[in-house]
């Protein structure tokens, strides 16, 4: 490096250079210039010369402040700055450690003794400065290090230094709990005084405090009270209305106490942060109180009609606090609600959207969606999948609790997914997969819409829509049997398009392709069954198979013409297999099952479509494409043989061909239609593991044994997605079995046993209930969160739909929705607090409660100033003296039974005071009792009263018990 | 708590940054661009505030003020009031217009130091200690005063150990 010129030195640049230099640089040259700054910088900054070296830093801040560069190398070169005993330089050094210093950077406690030097300071601006670096940058060593100096300051003369003092408290608290015992006195003799800017800064350190750890703070109430009732200064009645909130729900006495005053301040004030705060308190914490919550809610309807987007946007904030239990508040403001719907600021879009939403209810449902829906196809993308989100989640709340009419929810499903703009696939993925396990009546619109989706080649190009196709799929191929065209679902499912969707939603299409194969086959079979049956007396000499198909197929054509059926439109399919035509008359045919036409020939086509599509994919290099491509390939291989070529075959050879592929079809059908009961999220939890299974025995003889043996096809254990795994794996292990040409009995009872097993392992509790209806699935979240918040309805309503399971109701009632009683399961815990808190909060209660072991350790003090000062208050607060007992009761921490309640009570104020509050003293004779130990601070307290200025040895408790209730 | 406090110009350009938590400056070089692509689109006259839970974390509000090239942002958490804090920003702008008289960014951007000196009279450690614009003029002065003092003091001997230095 070359060493320092002297025009280096003499004509160093200062900031205003660097800043001027900067704003000459074009954008492109700026870095460059900014690395030369730097690379001067780093020269000058190890010059010895202090005015150097600060101005070297300062700059070095300023490009670390402004443009982002690195200034941690420089560290120590900050703390050479801050000893230097010019003013300027310190404030330099000072700046650039509070911006720059972590807890980890290493040279930090260099600056211990600095500080410490600073805070001694007879400058209050060196004071301060220090105060400021540690209030950012303080750590646990240099807080316990530089606690006492902190202390000392907090009794300053100056309110400038008394001030910066007090707000460094929080710091120290945090970083070293221990702090409390020395500095908290001091803190709550601050509440006290008249200085403003004191009080202010003292009320918003409890404000932190009480945040983190309410309870500690509740003996404080009063003094809180005192300031609620006389400030003046609206910072500080913020900041108190703040910690009140905290407090309230810990003593629900004091809402009674506070509602008053708090309504009193919001009819005064002409501040609108203060009238906000207190809307806000009263419409958190004082929710009961009728008058109060009335006075808000006119104030709100003040916010709302002014021209300020603020005030408006947090008024709609504040009803929305009050809409879970207050709904009059929003229904009164209705109007407004509805007209910011379409406000230009989208904070206020956003607000009244919710509120929209809060409003809904079974009856309105209908006509908000739909508003809703019409308004997100004009709006903003952004705003238009915020209002289809506030849809799907207020509609599936407490399992769909809303909705009567699930046909029109699902269709509204279906319409809203096809909204250009959205992003909800994945909600609406879900919902469909949901109703369809819950809602048995809606399946066949749900089928009908899920055929629209697919068939809709459009839906196919958007990514955000993927997952919904797979919930579509999936339902089409789960409830074929309401389908009106399988054919037409089929050609849906394989058309070519759907080598856009990702593997995993490719694997549900082609499962679903194979159970609308099997389902079509299946009743082929059991058509041609019937038709034999029925015509046995004529077709009993059976002169051959071909001719009786084809009997069948006319017989049935004759009852009714399915298009789709047509052997001319499937062979065209057959050959282009695209996004089909959807048949167009077919809306007004019957549902496929009632019609029963399918005639041999389609079921070739199928095969054969079937066929054409996934032979490539049997060299698909994903792996579960591939898998599934095989199976099904083995299948059509199978039954093929059947259907190719009837003509050929011979009689017998024939029949016997026919029996087997019918019984596997018969198989595996079984294993499709079989319903796949949802299963509780907790389900696995409360399987017992059964006595004879060992889970960690050691397995590797197995593995000399299965050595030579060739494992089964990989299919039978594939991977699957969560919604369809276990259909997907019954179907495949069906396959197997009669691959194997195992009989039959030994795989469905298998089958069976294992359903058995599943049932009685996933639900113990509704052994005796028909399995198919009472379990949600198992991987939905939006269910499992809604039947965790509905618990009890769920037990009332899985009840009922037990009682009225599978009885059509006629008068299109709401339909059954399946729940699960979730009966244990038990709310989240609450997490405990960190240990810091705890550490910090069992410090300040063993001063509030007057430990008195550790508040000796502590520091003696001037008792008598404190107790005389603390009498003037005291008296405000006697009234409140009644209940001090209660409120002792409700503390824990006490250990020594000794009762010194007598004396105690000889305090002639007592007395006249408890006459009064009888009724309370009475009752919590024995809480005052165990309570020996605070009292005995009271009674600390009071003999101070009583003997006036005499010097006693007895630490008076800072925060007096008898006081901390109002 | 107050998380921060920012100007930011019309531009996107920072011209006053101060995080009240460590961050690394690539963190905060982040957080001042998302911040300023939400700003930069939402329209004049709307509400000041803006959500900002995806950027600063759980328990973050944010309000802003728009003075001709520049954005004040005040982030901070549930422990300040929103009016509260807008006025804030009205109480520190009005002290930077006191201090410069008629502020406009150039002050800003020049006076890099004296603007630290009076957010640190406002806001120390996060915590708002001062709203008055008076006391927080008459702090800034005498810090200013002392600044000055130390540095006429020091003028000669820097180049005079400049010199010896060498």
């Amino acid at each position: 490096m070359a060493s320092p010129s002297l025009m280096d030195t003499l004509f160093q640049r200062g900031l205003d250079d660097i800043i001027k230099g900067v704003r000459h640089q074009q954008s492109s040259t700026e870095s460059i210039f900014i690395s030369r700054v730097i690379e001067e910088i780093r020269r000058e900054i190890k010059s010895t010369d202090l005015q150097t070296k600060s101005t070297a830093l300062q700059k070095l801040t300023y490009l670390n402040s402004i443009h982002f560069i690195d200034m941690s190398w420089a560290s120590f070169h900050a703390i050479e700055c801050i000893s230097s005993p010019t003013f300027s330089h310190k404030k330099i050094g000072y700046l650039a450690i509070s911006q720059s210093f972590s807890e980890s950077t290493p040279v930090i406690l260099l600056i211990s003794n600095q500080l410490r030097k600073d805070l001694k300071s007879g400058n209050e601006f060196e004071v301060s400065l220090a105060l400021d670096c540690l209030s950012r940058i303080g750590t646990v060593d240099l807080c316990r290090d530089l606690a006492s100096e902190v202390f000392i300051l907090m009794s300053s003369s100056k309110v400038f230094i008394r001030k910066k003092a007090i707000g460094i408290v929080l710091r120290l608290f945090e970083k070293y709990p221990d702090a409390v015992r020395v500095c908290f006195k001091k803190l709550v003799e601050s509440l006290e005084g008249s200085d403003s800017p004191i009080v202010s800064a003292v009320v918003g350190v409890f404000c932190e405090l009480s945040a983190k750890d309410p309870r500690s703070y509740l003996p404080l109430a009063p003094e809180f009270y005192r300031i609620l009732v006389d400030s003046k200064n609206n910072w500080v009645l913020i900041k108190v209305l703040k910690i009140f909130v905290k407090l309230a729900p810990l003593e629900p006495r004091l809402a009674k106490r506070l509602v008053e005053p708090i309504c009193d301040h919001m009819r005064k004030t002409g501040a609108k942060s203060l009238v906000f705060e207190c809307i806000r308190t009263v419409v958190t914490s004082f929710t009961e109180y009728e008058s109060a919550m009335k006075l808000a809610a006119a104030k709100i309807r003040e916010f709302l009609m002014e021209d300020d987007p603020n005030l408006k946007y947090l008024g709609l904030h504040a009803i929305s606090i009050m809409a879970p239990k207050h709904l009059w508040a929003v229904l009164e403001n209705k109007d407004v609600v509805i007209q910011s719907l379409s406000d230009e600021d989208p904070n206020i879009k956003l607000e009244s959207l919710r509120l929209v939403m809060a409003m809904a209810s079974e009856s309105n449902l209908m006509e908000t969606c739909r508003v809703l829906v019409n308004y997100a196809l004009k709006s903003d993308p952004d705003f238009c999948n915020e209002i289809l989100g506030s849809i799907l989640s207020t509609c599936c709340q407490n399992v769909y609790e809303v909705i009567i009419d699930f046909d029109w929810y699902v269709s509204l499903l279906g319409e809203m997914s096809r909204i250009p703009n959205c992003k909800k696939g994945e909600e609406i993925e879900n919902q469909l997969i949901d109703i369809g396990m819950r809602v048995k009546d809606v399946r066949p619109e749900l089928v009908r819409i899920a055929r629209d989706l697919l068939i809709d080649p459009a839906l196919l190009g958007n990514p955000f829509l993927h997952r919904l196709l797979s919930a579509a799929a999936w339902v089409c191929g789960e409830y074929v049997e309401f389908s009106r065209n399988p054919v037409e679902l089929m050609e849906a499912l394989l058309q070519p398009r759907t080598s856009l969707l990702p593997s995993s939603i490719r694997t549900v299409y082609m499962q679903s392709a194979f159970k609308i194969l099997i389902f079509c086959i299946h009743s082929y079979f059991l058509q041609k069954e019937d038709m034999t049956s029925e015509v046995s007396d004529l077709a009993s000499k059976r002169e051959c198979s071909e001719s009786s198909d084809l009997a069948t197929g006319k017989a049935l054509v004759q009852s009714d013409q399915d298009e789709g059926f047509n052997p001319r439109e499937s062979n065209q399919s057959y050959e282009y297999p695209s996004a089909v035509d959807t048949g167009d008359g077919q809306s007004s045919t019957p549902t496929f099952m009632e019609k029963k036409s399918l005639m041999h020939e389609s079921i070739v086509n199928l095969l054969n479509l079937m066929e054409l599509v996934l032979s490539p994919l049997s060299g698909s290099l994903d792996v579960e494409i591939q898998e599934r491509a095989c199976n099904v390939l083995g299948f059509i291989e199978l039954v093929q043989q059947e259907f190719s070529n009837p003509l050929i075959r011979k009689e017998a050879n024939l029949d016997r061909e026919e029996v087997i592929a019918s019984r596997v079809v018969e198989w595996v059908h079984d294993g499709f239609t079989e319903e796949l009961g949802p299963v509780s999220v907790t389900a696995q939890d409360r399987v017992p593991i059964p006595d004879e299974l060992v889970l960690k025995e050691n397995l590797t003889d197995l593995e000399a044994i299965c050595g030579g043996v060739e494992l089964p096809a990989p299919g039978s254990f594939s991977l699957t997605s969560p919604y369809y795994g276990e259909s997907a794996v019954f179907s495949v292990s069906n396959l197997q079995a009669e691959e194997d040409s195992e009989p039959s009995t030994e795989s469905t009872s298998l089958l069976t046993e294992h359903r058995k097993r599943h049932e009685l392992y996933y639900l113990p509790s509704e052994k005796n209930k028909i399995p198919a209806n009472d379990y949600p699935p198992a991987n939905d979240p939006s269910s499992s969160i809604s039947t965790n918040d509905a618990t009890e309805d769920l037990v009332k309503l899985a009840d009922q739909s037990l009682v009225s399971k599978r009885k059509p109701n006629h008068a299109k009632p709401r339909p059954v929705v399946v729940k699960l009683e979730e009966g244990e399961a038990a709310p989240v815990v609450s997490k405990k607090p960190e240990l810091k808190d705890d550490l910090l909060s069992g410090a300040i209660h063993d001063i509030l409660l007057g430990n008195e072991a550790k508040a000796a350790s502590s520091q003696s003090n001037p008792s008598d100033k404190s107790s005389s000062k603390r009498k003037g208050k005291a008296k405000h607060v006697d009234l409140l003296d009644s209940k001090e007992n209660l409120a002792v009761g409700e503390q824990p921490n006490h250990e020594n039974p000794s009762s010194r309640r007598s004396k105690h009570r000889g305090d002639g104020k007592q007395k006249s005071k408890k006459s009064k509050g009888k009724k309370n003293g009475d009752g919590r004779e024995d809480d005052g009792e165990k309570e020996s130990q605070k009292i005995r601070d009271h009674h600390g307290r009071h003999k101070s009263r009583q003997r006036a200025d005499a010097p006693i040895n007895v630490v008076p408790q800072t925060p007096d018990i008898p006081d901390y209730l109002l | 708590m107050i998380k921060a406090v920012l100007v930011i110009n019309t531009q996107g350009k920072p011209r006053l940054t101060k995080f009240y938590g460590f961050l690394t400056v690539e963190k905060q070089q982040e957080l001042i661009r998302s911040v300023f692509g939400v700003l930069c689109s939402r329209a004049e006259k709307v509400s000041n505030f803006m959500e900002v839970d995806s950027i600063f974390g759980p328990d973050s509000r944010l309000v802003y003020k728009h003075y001709a090239t520049l954005y004040f942002i005040f982030v901070f958490d549930s422990s300040e009031n929103e009016l509260a804090m807008l006025d804030l920003i009205q109480v520190f702008v009005e002290t930077l217009d006191k201090c410069f008289r008629n502020v406009c960014e150039l002050d800003i951007v020049f006076n890099y130091n004296k603007l630290h000196s009076i957010l640190d009279e406002i806001i120390s450690g996060g915590q708002v200690l001062e709203t008055s614009s008076t006391e927080i003029m008459r702090a800034v002065e005498e810090i200013s005063k002392s600044e000055s003092a130390s540095n006429s003091i020091s003028l000669v001997p820097k180049t005079v150990s400049g010199w010896r230095s060498r």
